[in-house]
């Protein structure tokens, strides 16, 4: 395992000034900490993906096939003639720098070849020397160069510290996404059986038992009534949890995360509690899958094809339970797949109704080809006509910040929603400084299949400008969490707060929502609720030993 | 390849351009230098520029991927950001032509600074390349409009007021014209942060430096031959309205800085369809700003939609039946 070094350490590597030594000259040291491994035999021959073997990316032999030089130049030529984006973004590029210091990686790191500019680049000199006339005869003086083993470990290299978060597009006169980019190189990487395992895993793992972490049926069953039980003892309640129901008004789909580990759990819980609510109130009817049983898609970071065939599973599914609309939990980079991607791939849904809130009866007109909705625009609808009951003062031990996920930010433009819920249901709100959020928000440092263990140094120097952001409002309000709506913030966060900002935790939003809500009991006075959702005594019970946990 | 190989490169590119049409001139190829590159160099203009679009156009959009930079556009008692996350085709249009005319995006730009002690990350707003940028491309723009006048017989309306604009300070004789100065100042500018910003001298190529010492070439040489070193205007246009009119014709006793400024601005035109000066009509194409954040609400349609192996829910329930039945969970199949 990589040592990290500490954090004033790591602080003082960091150097924004490039070596002397000229960018096509070096070559990357594979330093542990820095990469993640490599994906097993195993979980590319589930998907039916080409090189299977075990990938070491710290071996000399990557164990390519032979012809691995032409698989990587016609897939490279195939996308360029797929992809308007590729080829223009390899095309236009004026390298104005505007982009240099708007990666996180590269702002906690300094490593210049994680320069948006720089890391397109790598690419971009290979399809100069193997696609352009100029590259072709002039070589190197156009700015090109061969395509060499060296070169292809360095691509992936710095392929795989990129998280896809798309912050420098919003900075790029041409709006040039390295996001694009990336995903166009993972796919080559892909043909060569090149992924990284924790991307590669939960892709396999999705593809068979419908979660990425490979949780069977009545895994997932058993999982959800634990949580359902913790939850009785704090509220309570008992929550229904159907699974795989017939004809419920919506199918609700959650990121694996969400049930998997703390924090998320919480809001998986807040969630329950949401619904259980609108079931024994309104008559809303809702079902989970166990086969499509994550809302997330690993698939996103490894190639399209991965990914259509990981999303197919929400449509069939909900073909199958003859349910009206798709209701989604809170993940970043599933959200950029439903809003950008899914109705293209697998749709149309006309098997589906246009999504409606039949407790509201406001239609999601925006919604209504794909037919899925946010459960924050959910939630923030109900909240709008009133439909919830809500006691503010159970946040009161929270002073909260709200984090923008990348791919809900910059992939959807998914800001207000979550932040009226927040306020609906929180005193204490305060807003991370100007530059850090919204379309210009900072990616945790994990996502896109990059948050392993084995990766800690890339992660906590990728997650530095968001952590950093924390840490101010935690010293100029006393934020002490930070909300969010995305699974694998939930799983980063823990650890990147831990390293460089440990007073402050993570949750979700419908934690702080299923703390608010006043369930039918409390609202007679039969019941008090004196914890929060995680256990912790609300204000006012702090004395009370012994609270329901 | 290193700042010294990049720049110099470039550098004595320019250079020996200069150098071979003063040799021509001096070998009377005033034709060649003064005919039939400019018109080879047009030639390769549009139909290089024409090629690289319609090579760009062929490749399909699959996905509609806008970067949204505002809200979009959900319930209807949430505000949307009409120009940040269009809804519309309309509003993605206007979006584009911010882009290209106010340079929205490069306006954004901030600069980072890490504070060691605490760590502490700033961010302040940069605009330095933004102001460089547009001063550049709009003095460019009005100089380019102002050579019409060479190429027009009557010379129009437009161009006679751009010229009084342009000349509005009124300064020796011939009248100082603003925009060739502010050109000049500008694309100097855009090499000074090249060079001296590190990053941006660690990544830059000879491709980058190139057009930048053309187009200070071609300023400087304009400016040479408007107040210094004058050429024969009145046979420069008759040179000038011989090309446009198709009966090409050179008069006698244009200077030889004619000769340079009207091969660098071949060497430009012909270079265009090759490089990264593409940018001006890539912008346009941009799948990240050109296309509306609708894509929930209308269907957008990928050409090439691959049929991919699916694992599907009858697959799925044989393999976990029993378990499933075993744990309560409905199944299809008893």
């Amino acid at each position: 395992m990589a040592k990290l070094p500490k954090p004033d350490e790591l602080v003082k590597s960091i150097d924004y000034t490039p070596p002397e030594k000229p960018w096509m000259e070096t070559k990357p040291e594979f330093i542990p900490g820095t990469y993640g491994y490599g994906v097993k035999a195993k979980n590319l021959k589930i998907l039916g993906f080409p090189n299977q073997r075990d990938f070491y990316p710290s071996d000399e032999d990557w164990q390519l096939p032979e012809n691995w030089k032409e698989i990587f130049l016609e897939g490279m030529e195939d996308r360029l003639n797929r992809f308007r984006s590729f080829r223009l973004f390899m095309d236009i590029c004026v390298r104005c720098g505007a982009c240099a210091d708007k990666c996180h990686y590269f702002i906690g790191g300094g490593d210049p070849k994680n320069m948006p500019v720089l890391r397109a680049e790598l690419l971009r000199s290979i399809y100069r020397r193997y696609f352009t006339a100029s590259g072709k005869i002039l070589g190197k003086v156009a700015g090109a160069r061969d395509l060499t083993y060296d070169v292809f470990k360095e691509l992936w290299y710095y392929l795989y510290q990129c998280s896809e978060c798309r912050r420098c597009s919003v900075f790029c006169p041409y709006g040039i996404d390295t996001c694009e980019i990336t995903m166009m190189g993972r796919e080559l990487m892909n043909l060569l059986g090149c992924n990284v395992n924790w991307a590669g895993e939960p892709v396999a793992n999705c593809y068979r038992t419908g979660n990425h972490l490979g949780i069977e049926p009545q895994g997932i069953k058993s999982i959800f009534e634990f949580l359902r039980d913790e939850l009785e003892d704090i509220t309570g309640v008992h929550v229904d949890l159907p699974f795989n129901q017939k004809g419920a008004d919506v199918l609700f789909i959650v990121p694996s995360g969400s049930y998997f580990a703390d924090p998320g759990t919480y809001t998986m819980e807040g969630e329950f509690l949401l619904l259980h609510y609108l079931k024994e109130k309104y008559g809303f009817t809702y079902t989970f899958s166990t086969y499509a049983s994550e809302g997330g898609n690993f698939g996103l970071f490894t190639s399209n094809e991965a990914m259509k065939r990981l999303n197919a599973k929400m449509y069939a599914e909900a073909k199958r339970l003859g349910v009206k609309w798709i209701l989604g939990g809170e993940c970043g980079h599933m959200w950029r797949v439903i809003h950008q991607y899914m109705a293209t791939m697998n749709g149309p849904a006309d098997f589906l109704e246009v999504p409606r809130n039949p407790i509201t009866g406001t239609v999601f007109e925006h919604a209504k080809e794909t037919k899925m909705v946010h459960i924050c625009e959910f939630t923030a609808d109900l909240i709008r006509h009133g439909k919830l009951p809500l006691d503010k003062s159970r946040n009161d031990h929270w002073v909260v910040t709200y984090h923008d996920s990348c791919n809900p930010s910059r992939g959807m433009g998914f800001f207000e929603e979550p932040r009226y819920v927040i306020k609906s249901v929180c005193n204490n709100f305060y807003e991370m400084p100007e530059n850090t959020i919204r379309e210009k928000t900072f990616c945790c440092g994990s996502g896109a299949g990059l948050g392993s263990d084995e990766n800690i140094i890339t992660r906590m120097r990728g997650g530095l400008p968001r952590a950093n952001a924390v840490k101010y409002v935690h010293e100029k309000y006393g934020v002490n969490i930070l909300a969010c709506i995305c699974a694998i913030d939930r799983a980063s966060f823990p650890p990147l707060f831990e390293y460089w900002v440990p007073e402050v935790d993570c949750c979700g939003i419908h934690e702080l929502v299923g703390n608010a809500l006043v369930l039918p009991d409390e609202e007679r006075g039969v019941r008090k609720r004196k914890t929060d959702l995680r256990g912790n005594p609300l204000k006012g019970f702090e004395d009370e030993e012994g609270t329901e946990e | 390849m290193s700042f010294n190989f990049s720049f110099y490169f470039a550098l004595f590119t320019v250079v020996g351009l200069i150098a071979v049409v003063l040799i021509g001139v001096g070998a009377h190829l005033q034709f060649l230098f003064g005919v039939v590159i400019p018109y080879l160099a047009v030639l390769i203009f549009f139909v290089g520029l024409l090629y690289r679009v319609v090579k760009w156009a062929r490749s399909p959009v699959p996905f509609r991927i806008p970067t949204t930079c505002g809200q979009q556009k959900s319930l209807p008692w949430i505000k949307y950001n009409k120009l940040e996350s269009p809804f519309t085709n309309f509003w993605a249009a206007v979006r584009v032509a911010l882009e290209v005319l106010c340079f929205r995006s490069l306006f954004r730009n901030t600069k980072v600074v890490l504070t060691k002690g605490g760590p502490k990350l700033s961010y302040f707003s940069d605009k330095w390349l933004w102001l460089g940028a547009i001063v550049f491309h709009y003095s460019f723009l009005v100089v380019l409009l102002r050579h019409l006048r060479f190429f027009t017989q009557p010379v129009p309306s437009f161009v006679q007021l751009l010229e009084k604009v342009d000349g509005f300070f009124e300064i020796g004789v011939p009248g100082l014209f603003v925009s060739g100065v502010v050109l000049f100042v500008a694309v100097t500018y855009l090499l000074l942060r090249r060079i001296t910003i590190p990053q941006l001298r660690y990544i830059s190529l000879p491709a980058d430096y190139f057009p930048l010492f053309t187009i200070m070439a071609i300023a400087f040489t304009g400016i040479l031959m408007r107040y210094f070193f004058k050429v024969d205007i009145v046979a420069v246009k008759k040179l000038t309205l011989s090309l446009v009119t198709f009966h090409p014709e050179v008069p006698e006793g244009i200077g030889g800085l004619f000769y340079v400024h009207i091969f660098l601005v071949s060497v430009l035109f012909a270079y265009f369809p090759f490089s990264k000066l593409m940018h001006m009509a890539g912008v346009f194409l941009s799948p990240t700003r050109n296309l509306p954040n609708n894509s929930r609400a209308a269907r957008h349609i990928n050409p090439w939609n691959p049929v991919v192996k699916v694992h599907t829910y009858e697959e799925y329930e044989d393999e976990f039946r029993e378990k499933m039945k075993a744990a309560g969970i409905p199944v299809e199949k008893e």
